[in-house]
């Protein structure tokens, strides 16, 4: 199941301890499940769930010009935040292919922290360690942070017990450094389930320490540690798109419908003039989220999409949605076929099944 | 893991029981618990031609799907139409409810190629 050199978060013991099924991912054997991907799913929709995501990337920028130089290197405008707080974002090549997606926080007015996708991360470091001004540093701090994520409409609850009283969590995409029980942690507000929920970073070290003591005091509000499966069903029923499958150097954030976090009144950025031609011309693709029509299999990366009879494209993401109890997926279409109420048909073991493209996001909270 | 003495299996995990001259044909419950919740299947026609290990029947669950093998040579006679309202019956009930299909078996000495429970429990360890 393992393959040999996939590194270990400082959490690997506490997922085996836990009964977690582990799989090689990004580079990292990461825990797909403990109890089971539905269940776990139906724990950050209704209570509480915590993810281990020490894989990810962590770099600090630091410097003078660290916002100037880190406005030319990605889409967002770094210059709108202040410190202490964060945005998504995009780090482009130069013909505006997305190299990866990624949270970039002001931690002060010259300190900046990029948490990258772990599959991304040394291709973003060495991106970034060519394109640097000398004004500025880089360091991949990745090894020396480990990182959960805690989401679920009951977090603030659980923040309740574990900051104490008369200490609140940041407002949404606002990062606070604070102590819990001794363990010096970021917490982000921030997430990728569609729920509310944060990002914490502490010490690798004290990594065990923290998601213990998250375990223990979440036992009250329904917390269940959480698998990389349940975070992919939650994150497509958002429509948040996975890098590697829903995003990748062939496809640029105007086609993944993500124009939100591309700052074209910025005068110069990697991928810019490309970015800028999609915009006027329009995209020649949009990636369209869609739900099966009826129980049939659910979808799954790669299938072909029919439309009339005619192939018009392939699955990047697709599953059943625990929360709906349907098949749901993203593909990208031409602009014509991405509309939404386009009647489409996904072929699953030489058979098609009807489909509905649809708004995103595909579950909206009742 | 329970693995019961009465039953035959094969590597790729699935069990056959003798019902005269048909057999019985599921998973096994640590199939169940590696493939984790099941959240469709797809049955093979009844009167399909089916040799051994042929790819006759799907289950997915929420990661993946994963194809089901015929045992051995025969003719699917039934197939348990259960499983498409409630595809959960191969987790809670793998080897009862959840059963997938019958058999009618062409060569009763075919059976000698399947695994018994020891041969079973010895390959999941």
């Amino acid at each position: 199941m393992s393959e040999a050199g996939d590194k270990k978060t400082a959490l690997y013991q506490e997922h085996v301890r836990l009964g977690a099924r582990l799989i090689p991912f990004g580079g990292w054997l990461m825990p797909v499940q403990y109890a089971g991907i539905v269940q776990e799913h139906q724990a950050v929709r209704k209570d509480v769930g915590m993810f281990d995501i020490s894989h990810m990337g962590q770099f600090v920028v630091q410097g003078a010009g660290a916002s100037e130089w880190l406005n030319r290197m990605l889409t967002n405008n770094v210059q709108k935040l202040e410190a202490g707080t964060g945005q998504y974002t995009f780090l482009l090549n130069e013909r505006g292919g997305i190299i990866d997606d990624l949270i970039i926080y002001r931690v002060a007015p010259d300190r900046f922290l990029l948490v990258v996708n772990a599959s991304r991360s040394d291709e973003d470091f060495s991106w970034l360690e060519q394109h640097r001004s000398r004004e500025v540093s880089l360091v991949n701090r990745s090894n020396d942070f480990g990182a959960v994520a805690i989401q679920g409409p009951r977090v603030q609850e659980l923040f309740r017990a574990l900051l104490g009283p008369g200490k609140e969590l940041p407002a949404r995409n606002h990062l606070v450094d604070v102590t819990i029980d001794g363990t010096p942690v970021s917490v982000a507000r921030t997430g990728y389930t569609g729920e509310d929920g944060v990002e914490v970073f502490f010490p690798a070290d004290r990594a065990a320490v923290f998601w213990n003591l998250a375990l223990e005091k979440g036992a009250a509000v329904g917390l269940k540690p959480c698998g990389l499966g349940a975070r992919d069903t939650l994150r497509l029923e958002m429509c948040y798109p996975l890098n590697g499958s829903d995003l990748s150097p062939e496809h640029n954030p105007l086609e993944a419908g993500l124009g939100f976090f591309v700052d074209l009144d910025k005068p110069e950025f990697i991928g810019r003039d490309v970015l800028s031609k999609v915009k006027a011309e329009g995209p020649g693709q949009k990636l369209a989220p869609f739900r099966m029509s009826g129980k049939g299999p659910p979808p799954r990366p790669h299938y072909s999409v029919f439309h009339n009879g005619e192939r018009i494209g392939e699955v990047t993401s697709g599953t059943l949605s625990p929360s709906l109890n349907y098949g749901v997926g993203m593909a990208y279409l031409s602009p014509q076929h991405a509309k939404i109420g386009t009647e489409i048909e996904i072929e699953i073991r030489g058979q098609k099944f009807p489909a509905l493209i649809e708004k995103k996001p595909l579950y909206k909270k009742p | 893991m329970n693995v019961p003495d009465d039953l035959l299996y094969t590597e790729s995990h699935e069990w056959i029981k003798r019902e005269g001259e048909n057999v019985r044909v599921g998973i096994t419950d640590h199939a169940q618990a590696e493939l984790t919740d099941v959240v469709f299947v797809e049955l093979p026609k009844i009167d399909r031609a089916v040799t051994a290990k042929e790819a006759i029947a799907v289950v997915e669950s929420v990661k993946a799907a994963s194809d089901i093998y015929a045992p051995i040579k025969g003719q699917v006679v039934d197939a348990n139409k259960a499983l498409e309202g409630n595809p959960a019956l191969i987790n809670t009930d793998p080897f009862g409810e959840g059963w997938l299909f019958v058999l009618k078996v062409e060569n009763a000495d075919d059976l000698k190629q399947l695994k018994d429970s020891a041969a079973y429990k010895q390959q999941i360890g």
